[in-house]
């Protein structure tokens, strides 16, 4: 019987022929990443492990990214214990201010992550990196420490859906704008436990960029995780930037899939998912009566560099409305040297926004931009539920860049094609 | 006593430990604001023992291990939902806090119900009504981890993960 990519990636990893939908596996990581969120608590547990100590430190990835630059004493401690847990170990792969980035941006641009791979994160949107092929999915941070001390993690295969995204996509449609059509339609819990493969002659035509955004929030579905078999597109950028041999899968013709959805993409208008809930997808004309009080454009669904090539277009020769705060958040370092390379940094500057170095920051409503209450936000980031970027009686409206930087100027949710062509 | 609260579907963990409180993590600390964000001051109205019961998608979002720990910590002896979110699912088990899917339970326990829960058995006792659920019990390695107190504890006693 055939297998799809995740299964067959699974079963590499767990050392088997197959795996089927249900059996329980233990697998070897390729990548265990946390951040400073995860991973403080991850050293705790695993210092509770008789004989503790690191299984394979090249296998370890921590990055510095959800308080940092330190928002407090409490972080700056936290970032200490994993700064000096990553010194005593002799982790290479830790990624502080100054290198850091946001990490599911941050790690495929490092060439950290190999189409193929098998990857464990202590982070939610770890579903990432299935863009480039590979699986991965997010743990809490007791499977971190597992796996940091004993290599291995224990899975659940999962069954898969496929989706098949056929047509050609309207201007200012793009990767981000497909998933909230998608989560909308399968719902916050369709997917629960479930693979999400995403194929079709729209998903072919997709930039890399916007194949990470679509991975990035099938945790938003529910999932385990996202993927998208590797093409041309894929091996493009592998042979260039992967420094793991790349592996490339893809699901046999007689693999078993649970569900099929098709869904056209030619007459989908950009996506606006209003609170509270990421499945809350409208078009985007249905917000034009909704004022805002401030933008965020990055993370790690929209803050690579397409994405802020989209929300300079729009922006540039623009002001920001004076009502709104515009934040504009490159993903990485070499993301914002890119962008300034690029000229977007100035466009941005000149439009009133305001530019920050790379940060989770303001999607988890940790810092540098948290809302206050009756508060109204416009973010390319992952999640609006109740008080996710601050006051619980804050609201967020998630959307694609060019929406966010239409929404800027306009000080209220806006329909990019009005503002760029007007 | 162990009285039931009653909430809905997809109760995030946005909702049940706000992302400002994520640089925390002595669980004396988290136990005070667990389910900060769905009501202020919600964690001094839990009784040790007491058990959480939901809809659909319970612990949906990141994957926050505060979540859960808030939880337990605050004296929550279980959750009982129609499902959980998956990454809420495995942190729950690798920390020791019993988990049950049943549909047909939480249709039926009323917020303040006396309910008992049979890890090994899968059995969900409301003792108010005096109601009986059964479930698919937990494969015989999850019960493991569970009964060690966690995931931790279960690799200090030389457990292999797999069964």
């Amino acid at each position: 019987m055939g297998m799809t990519i995740t299964e067959k990636i699974l079963a590499h990893h767990a050392g088997a022929t197959g795996v089927e939908p249900n059996d329980l596996i233990s697998v070897s990581p390729d990548l265990v990443l946390s951040n400073d969120v995860s991973a403080p608590m991850a050293i705790a547990e695993m210092k509770k492990i008789r004989n503790c100590a690191v299984h394979d430190k090249a296998s370890i990835v921590m990055v510095m990214d959800h308080f940092t630059p330190c928002a407090n004493t409490k972080a700056a401690n936290n970032c200490k214990l994993c700064r000096d847990f990553a010194r005593e170990n002799g982790i290479e792969n830790f990624f502080d201010v100054g290198s850091m980035g946001v990490e599911h941006a941050l790690l495929p641009e490092q060439g950290l992550v190999s189409p193929g791979d098998l990857i464990i994160g202590g982070d939610s949107h770890t579903c990432t990196y299935g863009a480039l092929g590979a699986f991965s999915t997010g743990v809490g941070s007791t499977d971190i420490a597992a796996c940091m001390a004993t290599g291995n993690v224990w899975l659940k295969v999962p069954a898969n859906i496929k989706f098949i995204y056929t047509g050609t996509m309207r201007e200012f449609v793009t990767g981000k704008d497909l998933i909230l059509a998608t989560i909308k339609k399968t719902g916050v819990d369709g997917c629960l436990y479930k693979a999400m493969e995403f194929t079709g002659e729209a998903i072919d035509r997709l930039s890399l960029d916007e194949r990470y955004t679509m991975c990035n929030m099938a945790i938003e579905a529910g999932a385990k995780n996202g993927i998208i078999a590797p093409d041309q597109i894929t091996r493009e950028f592998a042979e260039i930037a992967c420094k793991r041999a790349p592996r490339y899968y893809a699901s046999d013709a007689d693999a078993t899939y649970e569900d099929c959805v098709e869904i056209s993409v030619s007459d989908l208008a950009p996506q606006v998912a209003f609170p509270h809930l990421p499945e809350n997808g409208r078009d985007v004309g249905e917000g034009s009566a909704i004022s805002i009080d401030q933008v965020v454009i990055g993370s790690c669904t929209n803050g690579r560099l397409s994405d802020l090539r989209l929300a300079a277009k729009i922006l540039k020769g623009k002001k920001v409305h004076p009502y709104v705060r515009a934040i504009v958040i490159p993903a990485t370092q070499q993301i914002y040297r890119d962008a300034m390379d690029e000229g977007l940094i100035t466009t941005f500057l000149e439009a009133g926004a305001a530019v920050s170095k790379p940060t989770c920051g303001p999607c988890f409503g940790g810092h540098m931009g948290t809302l206050a209450a009756g508060e109204r936000c416009v973010s390319t980031t992952n999640r609006n539920f109740i008080g996710r970027m601050g006051d619980p009686a804050s609201e967020v409206y998630l959307a694609n860049p060019a929406v966010a930087a239409a929404s800027a100027v306009r000080g209220r949710i806006a329909d990019p094609s009005e503002v760029f062509h007007e | 006593m162990s009285k039931a609260f009653i909430f809905g579907n997809n109760v995030d963990t946005d909702v049940i430990l706000p992302g400002s409180y994520l640089n925390l993590s002595r669980p004396e600390d988290l136990a005070k604001v667990c389910m900060e964000g769905f009501e202020k001051g919600f964690a001094s109205r839990i009784s040790r023992g007491d058990i959480f019961v939901a809809g659909s998608n319970f612990g949906c979002g990141s994957s926050r291990e505060h979540a859960p720990l808030s939880i337990r910590a605050a004296g929550v002896s279980a959750i009982i939902a129609i499902s959980f979110s998956r990454i809420f699912y495995r942190n729950a088990i690798n920390i020791g806090l019993p988990i049950i899917e049943s549909r047909e339970a939480v249709a039926r326990i009323e917020a303040g119900d006396e309910v008992g829960v049979d890890v090994h058995t899968g059995i969900i006792h409301n003792v108010t009504k005096n109601e009986e659920f059964r479930t698919k019990p937990f494969p015989k390695f999850i019960i493991g981890i569970i009964e060690a107190g966690g995931m931790i504890n279960h690799i200090n006693r030389d457990h292999s993960f797999q069964e």
